[in-house]
């Protein structure tokens, strides 16, 4: 027997199996359109950080005389907004803060409704219940209206925006942390952790939360989208960014009266916000059946 | 079946009180003095003191959320600031705009969803497949208050065959079952199907797969029954959860009309909330969420019964 086993020692691969993180990432690197869309993702948000240095008009300057050109006039290859703004630098401008706004808010629900999920899943009892009670409160609303009541009521700002958006997405995420906390808590790793001493906040921290990131993080991946769409949203009813400062959603807004007069420059914000909701839609979609093993 | 009903009912009780309680604390974390908008800029202190006992927001908060509750209770939603009319009134007439282009989006957003969903979801990785998942993603993915926009230009700029804005000729408000309104409704109604058509294609697609791919399917076939036979028990095991993404979808647009009517300056609920919003006028803005809100809620519990009239598995859940 000792010999057998020897043999099937040297017999083994040198190299480690590949984890599981590892396996995840390479069938997402092979995913043709996941790269696509990480590709143009990393184009827009590069263009919007490197904005200054790109040589580009200056976002803000107007000119009477130069007002609402076509797309390919020479000089302003986009043409120029309804007070005469170049309109390619104000659509990179924009990227940053409509990304920021779009983003920032599924970033700070993630960190709020996992933490949230993850105590009322491991905890359970009273505590499960209170949480998850307040939470069906907020699924009451439908979200647009929900952000817009917000909105509405703490008054047009960015932070108001970015607040409002937080509170409609900390259910959301709440809910699918809850649930996968649920599964996994009465696992038999668990179990072993609890036997060994472990504390809940070193069990919830160390040994749980790994286990419970990774479909939760799809899910809040799968939310830029939407979140990207009701940011914007919310600028475009005048509930966001105030002018004169470059975002999509408010250029779609104060460019709608143009669509008599030159109606394809009023149309191109909505097609940055469009590519920037329909890459993060495809990159979650990758990466959900990227990390679906079964397949 | 009807302890069921009766269980998902008293359910929901508590929820109702909780989504009064957020909608009139929503307004009451409202910064600046809800009688701004109404006030002339130099009135003087005695009339400012006395439009506040007339609203009643000289009181505790505890008391006025009684207050309102107990109206509320008995159909009295205030009247609203800017109008003086009342706003239960005012938010019925709105709704039935916003229901009439949600059950127009609905039947095109459902059926080309549920079509293309099952087409998809049968034919697996065909190029059929393929072009109905993009379609579903772009359906999705569209900030649709642009899209709505670009619907104008072509339709009603470039073309010139549908009007842009409003729900009727002459700016009429009310609704009529003939050619000349129904213009106003189709591109409205379109725009806002494009989520729900996505949503649907997006969860019928996936349910047909999962269930071909059970052993019952194969069962089926291995009995001898026709291609249309085996179908016909994938819609029936798909319809539950179809059923109620489908309701939570209609609850979408009718709670999430605003930017939609916005755009098409549709008078509906989401069009009064916006000027509420931008108008100051708490009353209104508060009655108009509670509505719209309850509505949800309504379409939810209902949604949740017809499911277990469907599927007899969920009663027992």
């Amino acid at each position: 027997m000792a010999v057998m086993s020897d043999t099937a020692l040297q017999a083994a691969p040198i190299t480690k199996a590949r984890g599981y993180w590892a396996t995840v990432g390479r069938r997402i690197v092979r995913d043709k359109v996941s790269m696509v869309c990480a590709l143009v993702l990393v184009l827009i948000f590069a263009s919007a950080l490197l904005a200054p240095w790109l040589g580009l008009a200056d976002p803000y300057q107007g000119s009477m005389i130069r007002r609402l050109r076509h797309i390919g006039t020479p000089n302003y290859p986009l043409g120029t907004d309804e007070l005469g703004r170049d309109m390619l630098a104000r659509l990179i401008y924009g990227g940053r803060l409509s990304l920021i706004i779009g983003i920032l808010p599924v970033i700070f629900a993630f960190v709020i409704g996992t933490s949230l999920g993850l105590v009322a899943g491991y905890v359970g009892g009273r505590l499960n219940t209170a949480i998850m009670r307040t939470v069906d409160v907020f699924y009451a609303f439908p979200s647009v209206l929900l952000a817009i009541a917000i909105s509405g009521a703490l008054g047009a700002g960015i932070v108001n925006s970015i607040v409002s958006l937080t509170i409609v997405f900390v259910p959301q995420i709440t809910r699918v942390s809850e649930s996968v906390t649920t599964g996994v808590r009465n696992m038999d790793f668990v179990e072993a952790a609890r036997a060994s001493g472990a504390g809940p906040f070193t069990i919830m921290r160390v040994h749980m939360l790994g286990n419970v990131l990774g479909p939760i993080f799809v899910y809040a991946t799968g939310l830029i989208s939407v979140s990207m769409i009701l940011a914007a949203g919310l600028s475009f009813l005048g509930l966001g960014t105030k002018p004169p400062e470059p975002e999509w959603g408010l250029m779609l807004n104060t460019l709608r009266t143009a669509i008599y007069v030159n109606p394809w420059v009023a149309a191109l914000p909505g097609v940055m916000i469009f590519a920037v909701s329909i890459c993060f839609n495809l990159l979650s979609d990758g990466m959900r059946s990227a990390m679906d093993i079964r397949n | 079946m009807l302890v069921y009903v009766a269980r998902r009912i008293v359910y929901v009780i508590p929820i109702v009180i909780s989504v009064a309680l957020v909608c009139f604390l929503l307004v009451h974390i409202t910064p600046g003095d809800p009688l701004v908008a109404v006030l002339p800029a130099d009135a003087s202190q005695e009339l400012a003191a006395q439009m506040r006992t007339a609203y009643g927001f000289d009181r505790p908060l505890p008391v006025q959320f009684g207050l309102w509750i107990w109206r509320a209770l008995h159909g009295d939603l205030g009247a609203s600031i800017a109008t003086g009319r009342p706003v239960l009134t005012e938010v019925l007439r709105a709704v039935g705009n916003t229901v009439t282009l949600a059950i127009a989006a609905a039947l095109i957003g459902f059926t080309l969803g549920l079509l293309f969903g099952l087409i998809a979801g049968y034919f697996r990785d065909t190029w059929v497949d393929k072009v109905a998942t993009s379609v579903a993603i772009a359906g999705v993915s569209v900030p649709h208050y642009w899209l709505g926009m670009v619907m104008v230009i072509i339709f009603s700029v470039q073309l010139n065959w549908l009007p842009a804005v409003g729900a009727g000729p002459g700016g009429s408000g009310s609704w009529g079952w003939d050619w000349e309104h129904m213009k106003y409704l189709i591109l409205p109604a379109i725009t806002t199907s494009v989520i729900p058509m996505g949503i649907v294609t997006r969860t019928v697609r996936a349910l047909t797969g999962d269930i071909l791919s059970q052993d019952f399917v194969e069962a089926l076939r291995a009995k001898g029954l026709r291609e249309l036979d085996v179908f016909k028990h994938v819609i029936k095991n798909a319809a539950p959860t179809a059923l109620a993404v489908m309701g939570l979808q209609l609850g979408y647009m009718l709670g999430g009309s605003i930017l939609i009517e916005t755009v098409f300056s549709w008078p509906g609920s989401g069009l009064l909330l916006n000027s509420a919003i931008f108008q100051r006028d708490l009353p209104l803005l508060q009655g108009t969420i509670l509505v719209l809100a309850l509505f949800f809620v309504t379409l939810n519990l209902l949604v949740d019964i017809a499911q277990a009239a469907i599927d007899p598995r969920i009663k027992r859940g």
